[in-house]
């Protein structure tokens, strides 16, 4: 199997979340990772879809994706050129001892202590997934008291943008 | 003009053209019901919602039209659910309005709630929750315009009953615009013309239509496609009557239960033209092995169906009827430029199997009653000429078998979904739409259980209807299959001939019950239902229960396993083997 990342332009109305999640869970297609979240224009949200499947059952996703009413586009981003992101807090146990070299590695991964406690710290990572993925095995020693990560966000690289062409359609109704 | 949403609801349906609704009233969406006493649109009360969704899928198939079916919240919703889905299955245009409980309510676990949309998001095109008056017109414009266009299929509104209750500024929109909802409807020529060139470069095509030849109206294109190329076609359980059954070029159904030549000739042709179909598992049994050597034409209107079971050399995305008009003209000027494609060797061969193995059953010294020869005699007295409605089992697959198709929409059945108990109601929808036209439920005894309470629907509205109960005191084809595939080990499976008695359940609800037990009396009661059209006539056909439905291709098995049955092995003992790799 392979991850493919789907950027999703959708409609913002009540449900849809629920139709594309309905969509994956009975037709058998796996989610990595969702993320939902406004755009540049108003009524409009992208998601973020990361999809474990083979090429010839991606195809179907998106074919069946299409075919919600609430979807007005869909397009595959290519790792290579494409930028990926996640977020990550993870609370790691810290004692007078180790509390330097946590922000050390912390430091390491341009990461931010985003809270201190006597026995712990919160750091707040943003990254590819290998980097959070680095990162988190590097704090695991100091004991990983709990962490949580958001889905993937991605956007294609270059100067434009995949909703321009779709949503001018949308306004005109061409 | 200030009206309220209950009225500004039924205005809609009128602007959108509906004469009929086939319905039942409750608390939420009592608002929608008072209006219906000052519209021209005929309310048809059923007696059970599932009866109202199956309607206005019979009511769709039978005219082309879009069938509206309407319930309150919660159970109502719950039991138009078998409807919709096979609606969704078969892609019949259906709009379902529901009540829903009041705004304030929803979420609460109110009486009677249900969460509509949710329950009907896997089994509808695409549904509304309307949660503003002013919308109502808009939301049901866009229903039917999402039901209609594209691949049809059912789409479900509900409306809370405050929202019904409340005054909007009344207006209609002219246009709807839906901006993720752009169905391509016209083929790509370029991709018309390597079918084209694909169709005139093979030597043994087979044309598979189905389902979207009757959706799209294309029976007239697809007839000069035939004609003009001479190759042979089979209409699926979906696609039954899209080419004529007296054409000599058609071969009629293939897949499990279809003929010996309509498989075979699949199975062996080069080329699968395939027009308005899915690669339905029921029709490609096991896939690896479904037309080994064939390269593949699929055009259908719903891009996802394409690819999405077996690979595509040329695949074509359209709707049916553009699709064919573009390609007969790509035909005829390549026909032109190239000449006539040369098929006869293959025609001839077809043709050969065609005769050698027609259906067939046998009339055992017995005397009991066959139930191909009543489906037959039914078809053969109404002259082909009816609307023919069948639940699910075995008596679906013979009427599909026995009855010889004239036209498009003459043939309604849940092919999809498989539907147990759609005949009656469907048949009943499906006269509403074509008063005119006689209509035969063909039907099974345990089919016409589920929902034979429509029965008094056809005499309260007047709607008569003739069916024909096949009744063979079992669940036949679970019966079959367990004689087949479970050792004779018949478990929950038997109905008994006499519980209900037809006759007088028919009585009881108003209509004319008939029994016929031997072969002789079949002509005779079949005219005689034929003649009756003041009231519904039920017959009872006591028939064989060991009646197999054959040829059959097991679950899961390859189409090269067509299990002819015994009436094969009788008659053609010397040739049943001789065949297949020969032809090629």
């Amino acid at each position: 199997m392979a991850k493919h990342t789907l950027s999703v332009l959708v409609e913002n109305k009540p449900g849809v979340l629920a139709r594309i999640a309905g969509l994956f869970a009975r037709r058998g297609f796996n989610i990595d990772s969702l993320a939902v979240g406004p755009t540049e224009i108003d009524d409009v949200s992208r998601m973020t879809i990361v999809v474990n499947v083979e090429t010839k059952p991606l195809e179907q996703v998106v074919k069946q994706l299409n075919k919600l009413i609430p979807v007005l586009k869909i397009v595959e981003l290519e790792k290579d050129a494409s930028v990926e992101r996640e977020l990550q807090l993870i609370k790691v146990k810290a004692t007078s001892e180790t509390r330097a070299q946590i922000v050390e590695i912390a430091d390491i991964f341009r990461s931010k202590i985003v809270d201190v406690g006597p026995g712990a710290l919160t750091i707040e990572a943003t990254g590819s997934p290998d980097k959070l993925e680095a990162m988190t095995a590097m704090l695991r020693p100091y004991g990983i008291r709990e962490f949580v990560r958001t889905g993937r966000v991605a956007l294609a690289r270059g100067d434009r943008g995949i909703a321009e062409k779709s949503l001018r359609l949308a306004e005109k109704g061409a | 003009m200030k009206i309220t949403g209950a009225q500004a609801t039924i205005r809609s349906l009128e602007q959108e053209g509906v004469e009929v609704i086939f319905g039942i009233p409750g608390g939420a969406i009592l608002p929608a019901y008072d209006p219906i006493l000052d519209s021209p649109i005929r309310h048809i009360l059923c007696r059970h919602e599932q009866g109202a969704a199956h309607a206005a899928d019979g009511y769709a198939q039978a005219t082309g039209e879009v069938g509206v079916c309407m319930a309150t919240s919660g159970p109502g919703v719950t039991n138009l659910v078998t409807g919709l889905a096979s609606a969704y299955m078969d892609s019949i245009p259906v709009v379902a309005i529901t009540g829903q409980v009041p705004t304030w309510a929803v979420g609460g676990d109110a009486f009677q709630e249900c969460d509509a949309t949710g329950i009907t998001m896997p089994i509808t095109k695409h549904n509304f929750l309307i949660m503003d008056a002013q919308e109502i017109p808009q939301t049901i414009a866009e229903a039917f315009h999402i039901a209609r266009t594209g691949r049809p299929g059912p789409v479900l509104v509900d409306i809370p009953k405050d929202i019904l209750q409340t005054e909007m500024a009344w207006w209609y929109p002219e246009s709807v615009d839906l901006p993720g909802y752009r169905p391509v409807t016209t083929g790509n020529p370029k991709q018309i013309r390597e079918a084209a060139k694909l169709i005139l470069s093979s030597r043994q095509p087979v044309l598979y239509v189905g389902g979207g030849i009757i959706r799209s109206g294309a029976s007239d294109e697809l007839r000069r496609l035939v004609e003009l190329t001479g190759i042979p076609t089979v209409t699926t359980l979906m696609g039954r009557g899209a080419l004529p059954d007296d054409h000599e070029l058609c071969l009629g159904m293939p897949g499990m239960h279809g003929n010996y030549t309509a498989v075979t000739a699949m199975q062996k042709a080069d080329l699968l033209i395939s027009l308005g179909v899915r690669f339905d598992d029921r029709v490609t049994g096991k896939l690896a092995t479904f037309a080994p050597n064939a390269k593949i034409i699929h055009a259908d209107i719903d891009p996802a169906e394409i690819g999405k079971n077996r690979p595509v050399d040329v695949p074509i995305v359209g709707d049916a009827r553009s699709v064919i008009h573009d390609l007969n003209e790509a035909l005829e000027q390549m026909i032109e430029e190239r000449g006539r494609p040369e098929y006869a060797e293959w025609n001839k061969t077809v043709a050969g199997w065609k005769k050698k193995y027609p259906y067939m059953y046998t009339q055992t010294a017995d005397g009991k009653l066959k139930p191909e020869y009543v489906i037959e005699q039914i078809g053969k007295i109404s002259g082909g000429d009816a609307v023919y409605v069948a639940g699910v089992g075995q008596h679906q697959m013979w009427a599909s078998q026995y009855i010889r198709f004239k036209r498009p929409n003459t043939w309604l059945n849940s092919g999809g979904l498989g539907t147990m108990g759609y005949a009656v109601p469907a048949a009943m929808g499906a006269k509403v739409g074509r008063p005119d036209d006689v209509v035969w439920a063909i039907d099974g005894d345990g089919c016409f259980q589920m929902t034979c309470q429509e029965l008094a629907t056809m005499t309260a509205e007047n709607i008569p209807v003739k069916i024909a109960i096949i009744n063979n005191a079992f669940l036949g084809m679970v019966r079959q299959w367990q004689e087949l595939f479970y050792e004779k080990r018949f478990s929950a499976v038997e109905f008994g001939y006499d519980t209900p008695d037809y006759v007088k359940l028919a009585e009881a609800y108003g209509a004319i019950g008939m029994r016929c037990e031997t072969m002789d009396e079949v002509d005779a009661t079949v005219r005689k239902a034929q003649e009756i059209d003041d009231r519904t006539v039920v017959i009872d056909f006591r028939c064989d229960p060991e009646e197999k439905c054959y040829p059959m291709v097991p679950a899961g098995a390859s189409n090269d396993d067509l299990i002819l049955g015994p009436e094969y092995e009788k008659a053609h003992a010397d040739i049943l083997h001789d065949t297949p790799e020969a032809i090629i």
